[in-house]
């Protein structure tokens, strides 16, 4: 059972351009306008990165940036803060913008709801309860924050799995389900919220917000190392995640094991967000927006995988740098900017989407 | 066809029976422990004792409030779920949530005062602010208005919102400690005057919905199957969000947000009442009344110190509704 409504998906242009490329028995298709939207997507990013090396209260030009990237720097300071400050947090930025980005499209497609991003259906609210047990009920540091927000992802997720398992694993069933368990958690969230101390109540909810502010080279390693791992599977998994958008049945036909797809995708994406929630605390609305802002720009009818993650990247980068810049010397926190950046962005392309279908 | 339809209306009736259940517990269940025969006579005839005031001035207009912010906020939930055609599509999602807080917090931050009573017309403005915007970015009322462009435009909404309320939140710490004790929802110290600040919405809503359910039922065979059966396929959505946002903005304003009612009632209607979408408002109403009225007694005893209602109706309510998810086949939208 999808939930997919055939008058809701993108029609196929007419005109539309693709790139085929054969040697031998292989051959590999792919869109100009997705191609070029993921090209554009990655400059913006890479553009992003470099100004968020640059931009800083230790004033460098992008000279001094670049030559401390290559080990070429004398001034032991500059290359510090480039390489052991910003650089980090850059690519943690990066790597959890990416992983968003891709579990939020998982999610979506093996659900066939736009609205089935993992902080919906139950995963993220899982992390930040165990996020918030460590915090209020037993007073843990960072490390120990980001172990119980692990434990506290996998474990709903597994319960949502058990609870799943017997009956059947369908997209909606999963919506159901991750629903109910969600919002328990939620509510349990919130009663901690209530019942805790001002102070600790403060502390969990500036966790909760999502932060990349003092993120240095051990976690943002850990997290790439993470991220790197799991998207293996997520890349090899694409092909036939996109294929449940034609419906369970047509999917099933085509050769897709449908039930065994969606629990690996199911699996991995819970991986995905439970690392970068480890990493920086529950960043709001990327993994919903980044494959709806993705399939958008490249006209096509599922999100796939590269596109998510470069535009989840791009869109953690670009609010870091706000939530950083801003209102300086106040930090924001990424996460209060993430919901606005890309809310505003997925109301524009909703909004000319209108006009333009009028 | 006939089974079913008496099956349909035993299951109402016992929704009916457990929510005048739910009524009586919540007129007879307090701190103040109190004769059903005492209450009863206090009800009718009040003598000015402190037992009167408890009954007539706290527990009544609690039990009323609870009764109709549920049943509203059930109703919201079937008629917007039916209308986007998605099984994840709260009544919040319109943004009426997002705008509702955005406004009371910017209101706590700014004036300092901290008193539940000022807060309902500034809740209401945002919620009904925000709706608006919603609509404007979805194109509502044009004729190819989709649902899923309208699920998205309200994520989209509510997110941007959100993050502006925690951007309030996280800077000043009076609004944060008002904010966490109003965003869990609760019916406690709520009373007569919230209840006619938004009872003109909730009527209005009400009226709107049930006036727009048959019409709405068919639709949900398709735009084109219903624009032949003579469905005005777009004025049909128009008041169906216009009834969510008054009935959602309504509830919201008076009691807070009360997560996961809107959204988990519609379904469970889904499945006891099967398709058909006026007995699934129909159950709706009950059920959310009753949902919300049993969160509220409960969230009285479950701890000696009293829990919001809006907290126990979904920690209690999610694994009710996880079970009937498991054990029952929804049917799909």
């Amino acid at each position: 059972m999808t939930l997919h409504q055939p008058d809701e998906r993108p029609r196929q242009r007419p005109g539309e351009r693709y790139v085929v490329g054969r040697r031998g028995a292989w051959s590999v298709r792919f869109g100009v306008r997705p191609a070029l939207v993921l090209l554009a997507a990655g400059a913006a990013s890479l553009l992003l990165a470099l100004v968020g090396l640059v931009l800083g209260e230790l004033g460098l030009s992008l000279g001094e940036v670049l030559g401390a990237l290559g080990g070429r720097s004398d001034d032991r300071l500059t290359a510090y803060f480039v390489t052991e400050v910003r650089l980090p947090r850059v690519v943690t930025a990066i790597v959890v913008g990416a992983a968003l980005g891709v579990a939020g499209s998982l999610f979506q497609n093996i659900t066939g709801n736009p609205l089935g991003s993992p902080d919906i259906i139950g995963f993220t609210t899982g992390a930040a309860t165990g996020a918030l047990v460590t915090i209020i009920v037993l007073g843990g540091d960072t490390a120990a924050v980001a172990i119980g927000a692990v434990i506290g992802g996998l474990a709903t997720a597994a319960a949502v799995g058990l609870l799943v398992r017997s009956t059947g694993l369908t997209g909606l069933r999963l919506v159901l389900v991750g629903l109910g368990v969600g919002a328990t958690l939620a509510a349990l969230n919130t009663l901690l919220l209530t019942r805790a101390s001002l102070v600790a109540a403060q502390t969990a909810a500036q966790w909760l917000a999502g932060s990349l502010n003092a993120v240095l080279w051990p976690r943002a390693t850990v997290t790439l190392l993470a991220v790197a791992v799991l998207l293996v599977p997520a890349v090899l998994l694409g092909r036939s995640v996109a294929m449940l958008a034609l419906g369970d049945d047509t999917a099933h036909a085509c050769g897709v094991p449908v039930t065994r797809v969606r629990a690996a995708a199911a699996l991995v994406g819970v991986g995905l967000v439970s690392v970068a929630t480890a990493a920086t605390g529950p960043i709001a609305f990327v993994a919903l927006a980044a494959p709806q802002i993705s399939r958008r720009l490249a006209g096509t009818a599922t999100s796939g995988i590269a596109g998510p993650a470069v535009v989840g990247a791009a869109v953690v980068l670009g609010s870091d740098l706000l939530a950083q810049h801003l209102f300086a010397p106040t930090q924001l926190a990424v996460g209060v900017v993430t919901g606005a950046l890309g809310g505003i962005y997925l109301i524009a392309l909703v909004a000319t989407e209108t006009r333009r279908s009028r | 066809m006939v089974e079913r339809r008496s099956r349909r209306s035993l299951l109402l009736g016992l929704v009916i029976v457990l929510l005048l259940a739910g009524v009586a517990a919540s007129l007879l269940v307090g701190s103040r422990g109190l004769a059903p025969d005492r209450v009863w006579e206090l009800l009718w005839h009040p003598d000015g004792s402190l037992e009167s005031a408890v009954v007539r001035g706290q527990r009544l207009p609690r039990t009323v409030l609870g009764l109709v912010v549920g049943a509203a906020l059930g109703l919201a939930g079937a008629v917007m779920q039916a209308l986007t055609r998605n099984p994840l599509a709260d009544p919040g999602i319109l943004g009426v949530n997002a705008g509702a807080a955005l406004v009371v917090v910017a209101f706590v931050a700014v004036s300092g005062v901290t008193d539940i009573g000022a807060y309902v017309w500034f809740a209401l403005a945002g919620a009904g602010a925000a709706a608006a915007t919603v609509y404007a970015v979805a194109g509502v009322g044009r004729p190819d208005s989709s649902p899923v462009r309208l699920a998205l435009a309200g994520v989209a909404v509510s997110a941007a919102l959100a993050s502006l309320t925690s951007a309030v939140v996280l800077a000043d710490q009076e609004a944060f400690n008002e904010f966490r004790f109003w965003v869990a929802g609760s019916l406690q110290g709520r009373g007569w005057s919230e209840l006619g600040a938004v009872a003109p919405f909730l009527g209005v809503g009400l009226v709107l919905a049930l006036s727009i359910t048959g019409a709405l039922g068919v639709l949900m065979l398709g735009e084109d199957t219903a624009r032949g059966l003579g469905v005005k396929v777009s004025r049909v959505r128009t008041l169906a969000l216009l009834a969510v946002t008054a009935l959602c903005g309504a509830a919201t304003a008076a009691v807070g947000p009360i997560a996961f009612v809107g959204l988990a009632v519609p379904m469970v209607a889904r499945a006891l009442m099967g398709h058909d979408l006026r007995w699934i408002s129909a159950c709706s109403l009950a059920l959310g009344a009753l949902w919300l009225l049993t969160a509220d007694v409960l969230a009285r005893v479950l701890a000696p110190e009293e829990v919001a209602a809006g907290i126990v109706a979904a920690l209690v309510g999610g694994p009710v509704f996880v079970l009937v998810a498991r054990r029952r086949r929804v049917p799909a939208l």
